[in-house]
């Protein structure tokens, strides 16, 4: 693992290139981890993946997290590995959103259901069809649900095909965004399913009960 | 078909058949759970293919949130329903380096010993099922018959047959009984002549051979690109094991391999598991004869359960006891992403810690999950037939996919 010097040296590197692209580092438990601006995420991947002496050729795992009340709240975490050396590296990218900071992507739609309320999440104003088989081909992608008002980063599955079902995933249960990625779809939850379940302010137990037989036949 | 004497994919294509979708699943007996396939076929001939999942969601790790620390275990093992000791020991590690506790040497022992029997236990339900899918029907009872046999040795030790919840935060929560180490040294010794066995039944036979032979083939660097890691990587050439690559638990001290295979094929993996079973055999007995003597959880009270025998005579120890139970321990703010080799490859438990007494995310990557995105790389321009070879192959738990 690059240690928290080392950790500083890959900070002035990528500031070479990059102005502006790390915003901070963190050297926790002795797991070092990179805090990168969401805008520039895709350069600096490309830049740990491809320069010399980096390397970091493999994504182990990619997935969200919520810091609720933390401001930005939403962070997604790329556990990068290096597989000669043995080096674990962690790029989090702190998103926030957008509704909670000024201008909202797609503000034009305003009549649309856009609210987050606690127990409902953001609606997803025309939720999509039920899957047929030939909507399922990746030739023909699935229509990309309403996306607007939900954070955004750029997908990374172009540097790390890996990410597909990862990037699904997070989209799935935190609504944040993947931009660029070939099938932006829930991949756990129903199609229709309303809500991004794993953020902090969605309730447990927050799903109706679906089997009401008692309640119809006896009240 | 096609011209007199010729077949295979290629003269099928030329009849210019209509690609025609189906759907395979999620309710069926090759999918090995609740796995939906959508298919493009032209004739036999896979043309595309994406899986669905999720059937089987649910929400674990949203549940994780609301519990303490130490009753998040029995949740997270019910995620990969076969390899329940991978998950425990995931996320018991990963909560051990956010707050920073070491565990004592037997316990460390005592986790490898019960981790490469989950790795047999889990290959061996692997072979029976796959095999059964390529028509060897006999190797269900053979490989059942030996997996019984580690069922027991977990009861044995733990009390329950599946699901043992024996990994604690600190080590384990009990010592092995009396009578544990002749039964498991009977079972060591017998299972490389089963293996042998295996072998014996599914390498000269023909149908098996001539299903699993030059399918399904995937190359390395495809696969490192899909981030599949485990024996499919290993079968592909790539030695890549975190058992030997990183510092976790006993095994620095064990003398293993790891088989890799040459072409990538589905006949390649089948004998890296098989070659898996012999090396776990030989780590569990390394361990075994090496098994330190001492205490087999830590010491630290804020952390670890006071034994039972105390509690009746020490105020501080019911305290703490009582503190435990209720409220659990609180750990300080933090994030910790610990990995570790399971039967399916890397197995990644992701806790952050937000200073209170439950965990504010637990984040399980399932080898399984990941893995699955190379199926459609195994199956593309093959027969429908050899998919199910592939599928079996890659073998995902859909527990664990689906979580």
């Amino acid at each position: 693992m690059p240690d928290a010097p080392g950790l500083e040296l890959i900070r002035g590197e990528i500031e070479q290139g990059h102005p502006g692209a790390v915003l901070d580092t963190s050297f926790d438990r002795d797991q070092p981890a990179l805090i990168v601006d969401p805008a520039q995420i895709l350069a600096v991947l490309a830049w740990l993946r491809h320069a010399p002496g980096q390397e970091y050729t493999f994504l182990s795992s990619l997935h969200a997290a919520d810091y609720l009340p933390a401001e930005p709240r939403f962070a997604v975490h790329y556990e990068l590995l290096n597989r000669d050396r043995v080096e674990r590296l962690r790029v989090k990218a702190m998103l926030r959103e957008p509704s909670a900071a000024g201008p909202v992507v797609g503000e034009g739609v305003s009549g649309r259901a856009l609210g987050f309320s606690p127990g409902g999440g953001a609606s997803l104003a025309e939720p999509a069809g039920r899957e047929t088989g030939r909507r399922a081909r990746p030739d023909t992608p699935s229509p990309t649900p309403p996306t607007d008002g939900l954070p955004q980063i750029d997908s990374c599955v172009g540097l790390f095909p890996t990410a597909e079902f990862q990037e699904r995933e997070v989209f799935d249960f935190f609504g944040i965004v993947f931009r660029g990625h070939p099938d932006m779809t829930r991949i756990l939850l129903p199609e229709d399913y309303v809500g991004w379940p794993q953020r902090r302010d969605f309730p447990i137990g927050g799903e109706p009960v679906t089997f009401t037989y008692n309640e119809r036949a006896y009240g | 078909m096609g011209e007199p004497g010729v077949t295979g994919p290629a003269a099928e294509a030329s009849l210019g058949t209509e690609v025609m979708t189906i759907n395979i699943g999620p309710h069926h007996p090759a999918t090995h759970g609740v796995l939906r396939l959508v298919v493009d076929l032209e004739g036999e001939v896979v043309r595309d293919l994406k899986p669905v999942i999720g059937y089987v969601h649910t929400g674990i790790e949203k549940s994780c949130e609301d519990k303490s620390y130490w009753k998040v275990i029995p949740f997270v093992e019910r995620m990969d329903y076969v390899s329940y000791f991978f998950q425990m020991e995931a996320y018991c590690g990963a909560v051990e380096r956010l707050v920073g506790l070491e565990i004592p040497p037997r316990a460390k022992y005592l986790r490898t010993i019960f981790l490469e029997l989950n790795r047999i236990h889990s290959h061996l339900v692997w072979l029976g099922t796959t095999a059964l899918d390529l028509g060897a029907v006999s190797m269900l009872w053979y490989c059942f018959r030996e997996r019984d046999r580690i069922l027991d040795l977990f009861e044995m030790a733990t009390g329950q047959r599946m699901h043992t919840r024996y990994f604690q935060v600190g080590g384990v929560i009990e010592d092995i009984p009396v009578g544990f180490e002749a039964k498991l040294r009977s079972f060591i010794a017998d299972m490389p002549v089963r293996v042998g066995q295996y072998e014996d039944l599914l390498d000269r036979n023909e149908v098996f051979l001539s299903r699993t032979k030059g399918t399904g083939i995937v190359s390395r660097e495809r696969l490192l690109e899909l981030g599949v890691t485990g024996p499919l990587l290993r079968a592909a050439g790539e030695p890549w094991d975190l058992r030997k690559a990183f510092d976790y638990l006993a095994y620095p001290e064990m003398d293993f391999k790891v088989p890799v295979g040459t072409v990538g094929d589905n006949y390649d993996r089948y004998r890296v598991r098989v070659a898996e079973m012999v090396e776990s055999v030989r780590i569990v007995e390394q361990a075994l004869d090496a098994l330190p003597e001492g205490p087999f959880i830590a010491a630290d009270r804020k952390y670890v359960l006071p034994p039972r025998s105390e509690l009746s005579t020490s105020m501080e120890s019911l305290i703490h006891h009582f503190k435990l139970v209720t409220e659990g321990y609180r750990v300080a703010p933090g994030e910790v992403y610990y990995a570790i080799e399971s039967p399916r490859g890397e197995l990644g438990c992701f806790v952050l810690a937000d200073g209170s007494s439950k965990p504010a995310r637990v984040h399980i990557r399932d080898a399984s999950f990941v893995n699955l995105q190379a199926f459609r790389d195994m199956s593309l321009d093959g027969y429908v037939a050899d998919m199910i070879a592939s599928l079996g192959m890659l073998d995902p738990i859909l527990g664990g996919v689906d979580r």
